[in-house]
């Protein structure tokens, strides 16, 4: 368990180590040699010191953290304020039977939280179990329970006996092996492709040396050039197809593997994940104030869907959607809304029939879809007639059908509805979602009108919300529609406005 | 159904102020097409057509836009809730409930100052939703954020 500090700040150090080994070298005659080893030295006495010094402590009222031999820091956190536990272990501290436990209070300031480096798994599981315990229910009775990431104490294990066995999780969800059959369908092997292609045409620039001249490379540019564009092309494109497969199916094995949904019955949903690096986080069930069912088109078009929650006062760390916290990954439709549907214990946000918006909404769809293809047609044209290639015209037009396609896909995807104190909203088709936010987490409206929506007697209607997105949109609803609606899904705070 | 408008019209002054705040951007625009004007000779017609259809466009949002904007832009305060409505071509509607509201702020610009008016700036636990009340005459904005002040004291809750 000493490793882990050490090894990773040797590795951070390694710029400045370079720069005392270089340095040592060159003032004088190299006697200046034992400046690197010196460094290294150091580097290790500073954080095994850091390790030795770092103590933390939960008492009743508070999580205390105490680190530093020459430069104390106490860092405290009130224990009803602690929201989150996670526990991370990157595979080195798999290898030495160590987790990082992270201390979430919901602020989103950075550095608010308290991160315990190298407990062992033992203690980070029971560390966790505790503090979850805790913010189930604030118990003024408990014992301190000191612990210590030094030496010493060790042992006394932080409350090994609070994680009570008589309280069993339910389980709403384990990863199927064959889901990783969707991982191709995502946008995770593109994005790892765009950046493996970047950082290696990077590195062969700044290396200063050619690619082209490694042997099979060469080979390959040969046999490129003595074939045809289109054989080229469609090379290409076999190769980046193979090679982001691989990459989506990796990724989602790296982060997936073993994933895990539970429910405490104290309140709180937990998701275990991870190949190598493993991870555990819980979601309390009271800052859960609803789900979000990602369908996109590629999803769709294999059945599948993602899920994510709408949390309050949680700083969703590496959740790209931006405040939306992982539920499932990429899985079968059907079972994606049947953990919905246990999540939400309700069925009836999942499964009711949406309101559709009409013809008018259909007809923005459609005018707003065809007019940005006309003007690229119109780009196109003025471009062939300034003497640009003819085959300029062959994407262009392709570009209207594509667009009318998406357009229609986009109607059929709109959709609202009022179910089980849940406000239903659809939306979207590349990236289609239904979001399912409890009404009660709704605070204020907006409702928005352009000068064209406003021709059409529609608007989009907007949920405020101190959760996830912070906004939830009904797009293009008819006006006769959204206000009963809003009316619907928040009783009372639009009557007073409403005439009829 | 339909959605009543809010009961109060901003100041007055604030139609001469959103026409003051948007005749620099224009002024810009007409100075560079002047430059190009005189810069050469060929294709006259063309630049001066731009020029001329740039003063008739600038001359129309100027005239229309702050008078629009003020048939639009109202406020109200309700002992449950703060209504706002804003914008001209795109129009939005807010409505926050008082027990949700957390900041109450006023900001008045060195523009704004000149013409004796205030923003108001509602907030909530959403960052989507923050309520503004844009060109207040300045005293009634001060009465505004007292009475919310006071209207928001007497709500309970943490507005989450």
């Amino acid at each position: 368990m000493l490793l882990v500090h050490p090894v990773r700040e040797l590795g951070q150090a390694i710029p400045a180590l370079i720069g005392l080994v270089l340095a040592g070298r060159a003032v004088g005659d190299g006697q200046l040699w034992w400046l690197g080893p010196l460094g290294v030295v150091v580097v290790i006495a500073l954080s095994v010191l850091r390790w030795m010094t770092t103590r933390y402590r939960i008492t009743p009222e508070q999580v205390q953290l105490r680190t530093g031999l020459l430069q104390r820091k106490t860092i405290a956190t009130p224990a009803d304020r602690v929201r989150s536990v996670d526990v991370t272990a990157s595979a080195l501290h798999r290898v030495l039977g160590l987790a990082k436990v992270d201390i979430g209070t919901g602020s989103h300031d950075a550095g608010s939280g308290l991160s315990l480096d190298s407990l062992t798994v033992a203690e980070a599981a029971g560390l966790r179990a505790e503090l979850l315990h805790r913010m189930a229910i604030a118990s003024p009775d408990t014992p301190d329970t000191p612990g210590t990431l030094g030496a010493g104490e060790l042992g006394a294990a932080p409350a090994t006996e609070v994680a009570d066995p008589a309280v069993r999780e339910t389980e709403l969800a384990r990863m199927d092996p064959r889901w990783v059959r969707f991982a191709p369908f995502t946008m995770s092997g593109v994005l790892g492709a765009a950046a493996i292609l970047g950082l290696g045409s990077r590195f062969l620039d700044q290396s200063g040396f050619s690619a082209a001249e490694v042997g099979p490379i060469r080979k390959g540019l040969d046999y490129l050039e003595r074939t045809t564009v289109w054989l080229d092309l469609l090379l290409g494109l076999v190769a980046l197809l193979a090679l982001v497969t691989v990459l989506s199916i990796g990724g989602y094995v790296l982060s997936y593997w073993g994933f895990r949904l539970t429910r405490h019955p104290h309140g709180s949903l937990h998701i275990t994940r991870g190949l190598l690096t493993t991870r555990a986080t819980s979601i309390e069930e009271r800052r859960l104030r609803g789900v979000e069912l990602a369908e996109p088109l590629l999803l769709r078009a294999v059945h599948a869907a993602r899920l994510g929650g709408i949390t309050t006062g949680l700083t969703s760390k590496g959740a790209a959607g931006g405040g939306s916290s992982l539920l499932l990954p990429p899985a079968p439709g059907a079972v994606a809304r049947d953990v919905a549907t246990a999540i939400l214990r309700d069925p009836a946000p999942v499964d009711v029939a949406l309101t559709v918006h009409g013809p008018a909404a259909r007809r923005r769809r459609f005018s707003r879809a065809l007019l940005s293809a006309l003007i690229l047609v119109v780009a196109a044209g003025v471009a062939i007639w300034w003497g640009a290639p003819r085959w300029f015209a062959v994407p262009a037009v392709l570009v209207v059908p594509i667009a009318a396609l998406l357009a229609a896909d986009r109607y059929r995807s709109l959709g609202h509805a009022v179910a089980g104190g849940f406000l239903v909203t659809r939306a979207g088709s590349l990236e289609r979602r239904r979001d399912v936010l409890e009404c009660d987490g709704i605070i204020g409206w907006n409702v928005r009108q352009t000068f064209f929506q406003r021709r059409a007697g529609l608007a989009t209607l907007t949920a405020t919300t101190a959760a996830g997105r912070q906004r939830y949109a009904v797009t293009d609803v008819p006006l006769s529609l959204a206000l009963p609606l809003a009316d619907r899904a928040l009783p009372g705070l639009l009557g007073e406005f409403l005439v009829p | 159904m339909h959605l009543r408008d809010p009961a109060h019209l901003v100041s007055p002054r604030a139609v001469v102020y959103w026409t003051v705040r948007a005749v620099p951007l224009w002024v810009l625009v007409l100075v560079g097409e002047s430059i190009w004007l005189w810069s050469s000779g060929d294709h006259l017609a063309l630049r001066v057509a731009a020029l001329v259809v740039t003063v008739l466009l600038a001359a129309a949002h100027l005239i229309v836009m702050p008078r629009w904007r003020y048939r639009v832009h109202r406020w109200e305060l309700t002992a449950t809730a703060v209504y706002t409505q804003s914008g001209w071509l795109s129009q939005e509607r807010r409505i926050a409930p008082i027990s949700r509201v957390q900041t109450v702020d006023t900001e008045r610009g060195p523009l704004e100052q000149l013409f004796r008016l205030a923003n108001v700036t509602v907030t909530t636990a959403s960052a989507a939703g923050p309520l503004r009340i844009h060109g207040l005459d300045r005293a009634i904005a001060e009465d505004l954020v007292a009475e919310l002040t006071e209207v928001t004291s007497h709500s309970r809750g943490d507005a989450t």
